[in-house]
């Protein structure tokens, strides 16, 4: 199905089960332990064995030699696969840095060996016996240094925009702001670690993986190990999270299937944690030059929005001025983005690239303006609020309320009570209040289904989209619900299996919208096939209840299906509404925070979402994305950063000891609203991505609310106190 | 890990020999540091000693009028000892700011004491280490030392004692019981218990190969007002940047430790006659031989402070 024109009227405005606050079907399986993750499958045939990943000790050069003679005779040693044996292998289309062979090492802990054992603990105590040389290179490690020498990347990237004439309407601005942010390299830090078995039979593959994207990793898993794509089978059901640490082929994957050819068995592997920040990609850290201009009046003149990041050779920019060009009104306006080569582990994308350090830093620096205008910072981004593309007036956005988002989150909040600059004092705690927008574009991917009706009534879907704890299962299934006219209790949904017809995926928020709209498409298929079947004209049925009426005829679904059963699959395809409309969610972030007036602790009181994203599919699930990403925001903006080591080239806090994500202590109280709204040019689901649009715009509420509870404006994060207690007052 | 041996000692003296006799066992007691370590292989034993079973887990009277603590008990249970919370409440108040309810509950009193450093470069194999591999270097100096120690330190070894409980029992003046090989029992006053780097930041305490910690003695309660104060990024399941250990009597007299700047428990009895004058001059006798690098100068001003909060705590 081809989606080219705003939605009307479909099954899916019946709302009976999608939009309802339906809990995960996939819950009992998860909360009793029987939901099978990558490295728990077990079936008692296979004679699985274990291999345990070695990672280079240095962070750029070459490995000479590795002596295996050791860990050949170590107890239970199956086979050891080095790096130097496999020799180089053709790079995944989707990856920087090389995965496993030959003997360049790009960055520290690459994956250079994998030890098979019959057990793991006799596989990795081998591991450690491994004798590796080295020539090590000097690399470049520190993006401050880097970035003089930052290039503009591709121009496929689009990385410079130019509206008007920002330099002359910046200069003559009555008033303007210009300032510098950084945001720190990140983690995914997903609970469950990346990892495989795979397992060979004569030529054909079966990896059971850990992947947010099917499609992706089987075609680069067939790449990289140079086979036939259609001899690979992955199987990925269940995923501990992944927020963009699993959208590429990573080296588990890779490891586990050398290993398993060369002994002939099942293998397991996974990457152990400390290996996982260095070894896998990261948010790669930016450095931000904000210029705005307005005049007295809050109108903004100018804005211009520049950002600095690094990446191995090959690799992309952190795409954090993406949106400045579409948030503020402002005639005149600039973005560029420069790329600089580092040596440090592969950049890449983590829940809403781009958006999520863009808006770390615009929203301060909108903060700052507001507060030089005297204006309220909620008043100043309206009267900037634009329902156009500003810099293509002709496009309008297909559905913007973001000036209803801040409004609305402004009254619950009680914004009203938000006092001037560290006016606000309570047992040795200084109390403020912080805004942020948040803003995300909603993205759309091709996305196939195929639903089956069952004789016994039942819909089966089968999809290879992923459910990586977002919900997928339960929101495909009141899809399907919705479409055959069945309960949900009636609907089963196969995820994560490459056998069936290839979806978005899970990732830049597009997974909901894109996969439900692709389960659209084929229950459209299937509905006509059982109209057909019945000799029904497809135009006036209704299928309702369990069954399909025409007229004063109604026939059982189980009945329609007859003894075969009946199929539909077809694939979402999208039109060019997504040129001709600017489609993004909105959103407002109100944070309280209180920060020890001795220590400079900051500690979060109280969080409040707004999200303006189409149709809610269900407010449970929405609900649970929104708080997991305000929760990953508070990390963003108090405590986690990968901390470069830029004598030796990687990152030093390299577990979840010290990289540190939020507790459950540093989350006191979160609320999230859903604006009650339908965005027909999106899909026919009329819904939008809500996954990232949680997070962004976070971290900088928290920097505004830090501001207003301390005086104090910090432009780097994370916000420790160690930036703060230079500037508070000294304690009595 | 490396394959290792294990055995189940039978009784204090047994356990004490069995570790004389083989250079690389060790006491394997709550295991919640030494086995995370051993995954790592940044502690090889080939043999390990479990002490589980030894009866050292009751809390007892002294005739001194203080509490002898068996080096088994569990630091919840420690925690939530009546007497510990009403006579020695700044232990609670430590043992609780420290790790989570899971490990509390296997981890133990003398392990405790025992806890390794959590400098990231200790914790990364591929990396030189005076203490993992003594003469290999330090890694940690020039390089990411936020949490690391300010005072104390040496040109080797930037490493801080990362204990909760440690730094209460240094305020509190506790007392190390331990046996030697030989069988001798001898008394370590926890003043004395910890080292500083030096040359050889690979030998952390005054325990001899094989001395066996077998209780922490209590010296009688001191009254005055408890007070632990823990500062740190995240609210919890966090080291302390630093930390305070105070106990302040009602005419302002009293004893004060730090967490987190340190090798060990860092505390002078000169500072604590400073008390009188305030948080600046009990910081600066403390911090007078400070060298911290430029990313961790913060402690500096972050002692001075937290102590200035929790000295205004106890006259509130």
């Amino acid at each position: 199905m081809q989606f080219d024109k705003p939605a009307t009227t479909n099954p899916i405005d019946q709302m009976k089960v999608v939009g309802r606050p339906i809990h995960r079907i996939d819950g009992e399986l998860k909360t009793t332990g029987r939901a099978m993750y990558a490295y728990e499958w077990h079936d008692p045939q296979m004679p699985y064995v274990y291999g345990y990943p070695v990672g280079a000790a240095i962070a750029k050069g070459h490995v000479t030699a590795i002596d295996t003679s050791a860990a050949q005779t170590s107890p239970g040693v199956l086979g050891i696969v080095t790096t130097l044996d496999v020799g180089d292998l053709t790079k995944g289309k989707l990856n920087t840095a090389k995965l496993f062979g030959g003997s360049e090492v790009q960055h520290y802990h690459q994956a250079i060996a994998v030890v098979v054992a019959e057990t793991f603990e006799q596989a990795r105590a081998a591991a450690s016996l491994l004798k590796i040389d080295y020539v090590a290179e000097p690399g470049v490690f520190d993006l401050k240094q880097a970035m003089i020498n930052a290039v503009k990347p591709d121009e496929a990237s689009e990385p410079d925009t130019a509206i008007g004439d920002f330099d002359n309407a910046f200069k003559n601005a009555a008033v303007t702001v210009d300032e510098t942010y950084t945001t720190p390299d990140q983690s995914h830090s997903m609970m469950e670690p990346h990892a495989s078995i795979a397992a060979w039979d004569g030529e054909d593959l079966t990896v059971w993986t850990s992947s947010q994207m099917i499609d992706w990793w089987r075609t680069d898993l067939a790449i990289t190990l140079g086979i036939d794509k259609q001899k690979v089978h992955l199987m990925s059901p269940f995923i501990g999270g992944g927020f963009g640490g699993k959208l590429f082929l990573r080296a588990d994957a890779v490891l586990a299937a050398f290993a398993a050819k060369s002994v002939g068995r099942p293998v397991k592997v996974a990457l152990p944690r400390p290996m996982i920040p260095n070894n896998t990609t990261h948010r790669p850290a930016t450095i931000q030059r904000i210029r705005i201009g307005a005049g007295q009046d809050g109108k903004i003149s100018a804005i211009g929005h520049e950002s600095w990041s690094g990446d191995l050779p090959g690799g992309g920019p952190e795409t954090a001025v993406m949106q400045t060009r579409l948030l503020y009104a402002g005639s005149n306006r600039m973005t560029a983005m420069r790329l600089a080569t580092l040596d440090l582990p592969e950049g890449n994308a983590m829940r809403a690239p781009g958006e999520a350090p863009g808006l770390m830093a615009l929203e301060i620096a909108i903060d700052e303006m507001a507060e030089k205008l005297g204006m309220d910072p909620i008043e100043f981004r309206i009267l900037n609020d634009t329902q156009v593309d500003p810099e293509n007036p002709e496009r309008p956005f297909s559905y913007r309320d973001l000036s209803g988002c801040l409004k609305l989150g402004a009254e619950r909040f009680g914004w009203a009570e938000r006092g001037r600059p560290a006016t606000r004092q309570q047992d040795g705690w200084l109390i403020g209040m912080g805004v942020a927008a948040a803003f995300r574009n909603n993205l759309v991917m091709p996305s196939g289904a195929r639903v089956r009706l069952g004789p016994d009534g039942i819909v089966t879907v089968e999809t290879d989209m992923t459910d990586i704890g977002t919900g997928s299962y339960t929101i495909i299934a009141q899809t399907a619900a919705e479409m055959m006219g069945v309960g949900i209790d009636k609907v089963a949904v196969q995820l994560g299996d490459s056998r069936f017809p290839v979806s978005a995926g899970s990732g830049g928020q597009f997974g909901a919208n894109s996969a439900t709209s692709g389960v659209y498409a084929a229950c459209v298929k299937l509905r006509e096939a059982v109209a057909a079947k019945l000799g029904f004209n497809s135009v006036d049925v209704i299928f309702e209840e369990g069954g399909v009426r025409s007229g004063n005829r109604f026939v059982s679904l189980a009945e329609a299906a007859g003894p075969d059963g009946v199929v539909g699959e077809d694939t979402m395809e999208w039109g060019d509404l997504t040129n001709t409309h600017q489609q993004s969610t909105f959103g407002g972030h109100f944070v309280e925070v209180a920060v020890d007036i001795a220590t400079g602790e900051t500690r979060i009181r109280r969080m409040l979402a707004v999200c303006a994203a189409g149709r809610i599919l269900n407010p449970i699930t929405a609900r649970s994305q929104v708080i997991g990403a305000m929760t990953m925001g508070a990390g963003g903006a108090l405590s986690e950063e990968l901390a470069v080591d830029t004598r030796l080239g990687f990152f030093v806090n390299h577990d979840l000891a010290s990289y540190e994500v939020p507790v459950h202590a540093d989350i006191p109280h979160q609320e999230v609203i859903f604006m009650d709204e339908l965005d027909p040019y999106s899909s026919p689901m009329k819904a939008k991505g809500i996954g990232e649009l949680g997070l962004c715009g976070v971290s900088a509420a928290i920097a505004n609310a830090i501001y207003n509870a301390t005086g104090v404006r910090l432009r780097h994060y994370p916000m420790t106190l160690d930036k703060l207690i230079g500037y508070l007052p000294e304690v009595a | 890990m490396r394959a290792f041996t294990y055995e189940r000692a039978s009784s204090v003296e047994a356990a004490a020999k069995a570790a004389a006799s083989n250079r690389d066992a060790k006491f394997i007691a709550g295991g919640t540091n030494l086995l995370d370590l051993m995954k790592l292989e940044i502690e090889t034993p080939t043999h390990l000693i479990d002490v589980n079973g030894l009866g050292l887990d009751r809390i007892e009277k002294t005739p001194e009028g203080g509490l002898r603590i068996g080096a088994l008990v569990r630091n919840t249970d420690l925690a939530a000892h009546d007497a510990i919370r009403k006579d020695y409440s700044l232990l609670t108040r430590a043992l609780v700011a420290g790790a989570s309810g899971q490990l509390r509950n296997k981890a133990t009193t003398a392990g405790n004491l025992l806890q390794r450093t959590r400098c990231p470069y200790f914790y990364d194999p591929n990396q030189p280490c005076n203490k993992r591999r003594p003469g290999s270097g330090c890694s940690a100096i020039g390089g990411i030392t936020r949490q690391l120690a300010v005072v104390g330190t040496s040109k080797d070894c930037l490493a801080t004692h990362p204990s909760d409980m440690a730094v209460a029992m240094r305020v509190l003046d506790a007392v190390v019981e331990t046996v030697r090989s030989d069988g001798s029992s001898r008394s370590i006053p926890i003043a004395e218990f910890y080292r500083l780097p030096a040359d050889t930041p690979h030998i952390e305490t005054e325990l001899e190969a094989g001395e066996f910690i077998t209780a922490v003695v209590l010296p009688a309660p001191i009254g005055g007002k408890h007070i632990y104060r823990k500062v740190r990024d995240r609210a919890s399941y966090a080291f302390a940047l630093v930390s305070i250990g105070a106990v302040i009597q009602e005419d302002g007299a009293g004893r004060v430790a730090v967490g987190g700047v340190a090798h060990k428990p860092w505390r002078m009895e000169a500072a604590d006659m400073e008390l009188a004058n305030g948080a600046h001059a009990v910081s600066a006798a403390l911090m007078a031989d400070a060298r911290p690098t430029e990313q961790n100068r913060f402690k500096i001003d972050l002692v001075r402070r937290t102590l200035g909060a929790v000295l205004n705590q106890a006259r509130s």
